[in-house]
């Protein structure tokens, strides 16, 4: 007998049925790089394929919520938003919102939507919402740059917005939301392989959670005047998130060290159980969806 | 020396029947309880063999029952069985789509498969831009794309369109598109399903062709899951074959392709009141065919160029208009073509009463069928015209097998050569001076 037969260390890889604990393949994520950046690319590309206004669209939606939320929070519920022109204060929240929003919305549905990709090749199905949260970005991209427009605009006006030396971190900050995103969506996505009602649980739950975000008044507010429901608040990453956005961008309400020590703990635990469970569920998934 | 490239050990799939979600969340819950106690998993334990026809007790049933084998490389091996065999279910296990239940795949070579083609092609995007796309989901780097660029539009003959949108192309198009992308992959081990089945003729050859290079030239392993028996006899040079979930037979390719063949004609030999896969409304059921010689005895072994008569007994349950009783009889030989059909209403035979029992007689004057073995497939129906709708009595597919050996049709003394068909003809030279 071959002697290259008898021992069993030198396979390339191996399939068997169950994972190891933790089993992300990094190397192989690497050697599929190129995939994701054609993922991307199609993402981009097909969106806005046959309309008119093609990537105007990423900019009406943030637009006109801004709008909204002005006239309803602002003008009739009368939220004070201090020195900030309301209207700049609230697509602030929004345009970071947004990219949370569209991260989870659109990695919450990876297996259900790619089945029939996921059910005839194997590629690490990682790939799929990695290249969700990155297509986004350019998305997010350009809805910060509506929002830097309006924000020249104001000050040319003599609104009293600023920089500090906390705006430095604001990429950071979108990588938090990014990660916290892929890895809610890839719970969620897990999920929804085997029970459906996750669809619609995410489908208004997005909606409710925005509410206990802080997206549209300022996280001190809600403590003044809803003491006892204010937790709901302060015990949400997502809320700090909002909130530090502000005050890196505009620099009105505050910053709290433990509150971004707690979001970035959060978000991390959260990242870490989506990778497992997704880890899991990639395996057979093919069989119960 | 064996250099073994892929290594399946004791593979084993079981799937849940019915509706997944009622059920599933208590099952999971149970499954879950075992496992938090450090026990087997309870639901492991029970599941039927894969037989599709009949019914059974558990909700679990095992689509792949302890499979082995061993591929080496270079080697390309045919996969073969009925539908519903786990020919499928294997691939996607060996194309990691799916885990296995229980078992070990080990491979010594990158895996790319192909077990559709076209994989991901986006409709809005251009002919170039899907190839990158669907090349990079089969495994292929962005560089490798660019440099076999050109040859892939090469083979895939649609320079004209290649900057079009894929939506625009007809679908002959996208195909070959598709498999223009898959040929020039280059991967170690290359796992195949039945992809050769599109395209045109001319397309069709090209793709067989480019297959045989890939293995023989590139040396490259091939897994190969086909219906098609001359595929495999001429591609594989192995073969495995499965049946209701387990390997049944493994050897060389023609071996393998006997085997499967002997074992359908098997099924087919199978007394036909024993069948359940009939199709119709069954007024009238056949309950037994066989064939008698021109001296009325029942024979076994046809002999070309003899007088034969091919009897259908039936019972009649029910009213049935004799004028739009049809009978369609066909022969397939043992690559699944089709080679000849018996039929009523092209004979244009009528009749006028049909009795509770009796026999539906063809008279063969003079077989035509040289040596090999002929499945036939029998439909009786109801309808008033040739190529009209019809009412499908009674339908049975591969229920007979015409097991023919060599005759002397033109009582010449010479026995004819096998397989096909003898035309009636006469040969004569045509001298000119």
């Amino acid at each position: 007998m071959d002697p290259r037969n008898t021992k069993n260390d030198d396979w390339l890889f191996e399939i068997t049925p169950k994972n190891k604990f933790f089993s992300l393949n990094l190397k192989e994520v690497w050697q599929y790089r190129d995939l994701l950046l054609l993922f991307v690319k199609r993402d981009i590309v097909t969106v806005y394929k046959q309309t008119i206004l093609g990537p105007l669209w990423y900019l009406i939606q943030p637009l006109f919520t801004s709008i909204t939320f002005t006239i309803i929070f602002n003008t009739v519920a009368g939220i004070d938003t201090g020195t900030v022109p309301p209207f700049l204060f609230n697509l602030a929240g929004i345009t970071i919102w947004n990219y949370f929003t569209s991260c989870l919305n659109d990695t919450s549905d990876t297996f259900k939507k790619n089945a029939a990709v996921f059910g005839k090749v194997y590629f690490p199905r990682i790939i799929m919402p990695l290249s969700v949260v990155i297509s986004n970005l350019l998305k997010f991209g350009i809805q910060f740059l509506i929002f830097t427009a309006f924000y020249i605009y104001y000050y040319f006006k003599g609104a009293t917005i600023s920089f500090n030396q906390m705006t430095l971190f604001f990429p950071l900050l979108i990588i938090v939301m990014g990660i916290l995103g892929l890895g809610l969506g890839m719970i969620i996505s897990s999920l929804v392989t085997k029970y459906r009602d996750f669809t619609y649980l995410i489908g208004f739950g997005v909606q409710l959670l925005m509410y206990i975000s802080a997206v549209m008044y300022p996280m001190a507010l809600i403590e003044e005047k809803l003491p006892s429901y204010g937790w709901l608040v302060t015990y949400n990453p997502l809320a700090y998130v909002v909130e530090t956005t502000r005050y890196m961008l505009l620099g009105i309400g505050n910053i709290s060290v433990l509150g971004l020590v707690y979001t970035v703990s959060v978000t991390f635990i959260v990242f870490i159980a989506g990778l497992l469970i997704f880890n899991k569920t990639e395996k057979s998934f093919i069989d119960t969806v | 020396m064996k250099d073994i490239i892929l290594k399946a050990e004791n593979i084993s799939k079981q799937y849940r029947l019915g509706q997944v979600g009622t059920g599933t969340l208590s099952h999971d819950l149970n499954r879950w309880w075992h496992q938090i106690r450090g026990k087997e998993d309870p639901y492991l334990k029970i599941g039927d063999t894969n037989d599709r026809s009949t019914k059974g007790t558990s909700d679990y049933v095992w689509a792949l029952q302890d499979i082995n084998f061993e591929v080496e490389r270079g080697e390309v091996l045919g996969i073969i069985g009925k539908n519903g065999a786990g020919k499928s279910t294997l691939l996607k296990i060996l194309s990691k789509v799916t885990a296995p239940t229980t078992g070990s795949i080990k491979s010594r070579g990158r895996i790319a498969s192909l077990l559709e083609v076209g994989t991901g092609f986006n409709p809005e995007l251009t002919g170039k831009e899907n190839i990158f796309l669907n090349g990079a989901i089969l495994g292929m780097t962005k560089k490798e794309i660019t440099s076999k660029l050109n040859e892939i539009i090469e083979f895939s003959g649609c320079e004209r369109y290649i900057d079009t949108p894929v939506k625009r192309y007809s679908s002959g198009m996208t195909v070959r598109l598709a498999f223009a992308v898959a040929a020039f992959l280059e991967p170690e081990i290359l796992v195949i399903d039945e992809v050769l089945a599109v395209g045109d003729a001319e397309f069709q050859k090209k793709a067989i062709g480019k297959m045989q290079d890939i293995s023989r030239e590139g040396g490259r392993t091939v897994l190969f899951v086909s219906h098609n028996m001359a595929a495999v006899r001429s591609l594989c040079t192995k073969g495995i074959v499965l049946e209701n979930g387990t390997i049944i037979f493994s050897g060389k390719s023609d071996e393998s392709v006997n085997y499967y063949l002997d074992n359908a004609y098997k099924t087919g030999l199978k007394p036909i009141m024993n069948r359940n896969d009939r199709k119709g409304n069954q007024k009238l059921v056949v309950k037994d065919i066989f064939v008698e010689n021109s001296e009325s005895i029942r024979v076994e072994e046809l002999h070309s160029g003899e007088e034969y008569f091919l009897n259908f007994e039936f019972e009649k349950y029910g009213e049935i208009d004799p004028k739009q009783f049809t009978i369609v009889v066909q022969f397939k030989d043992d690559n699944d073509n089709l080679i000849n059909t018996i039929a009523t209403d092209e004979l244009a035979s009528k009749f006028f009463e049909i009795s509770n029992h009796g026999k539906i007689q063809i008279h063969i004057p003079k077989l035509q069928f040289r040596e090999g073995k002929y499945t036939m497939t029998y439909m009786i129906s109801e309808k008033f015209a040739f190529n009209t709708p019809h009412v499908i009595i009674d339908y049975l597919q591969d229920a007979f097998v015409l097991n023919v050996i060599k005759g002397d049709y033109w009582k010449t003394g010479m026995l004819n050569r096998p397989k096909g068909f003898i035309q009636e003809a006469s040969i004569c030279l045509v001298n000119e001076y």
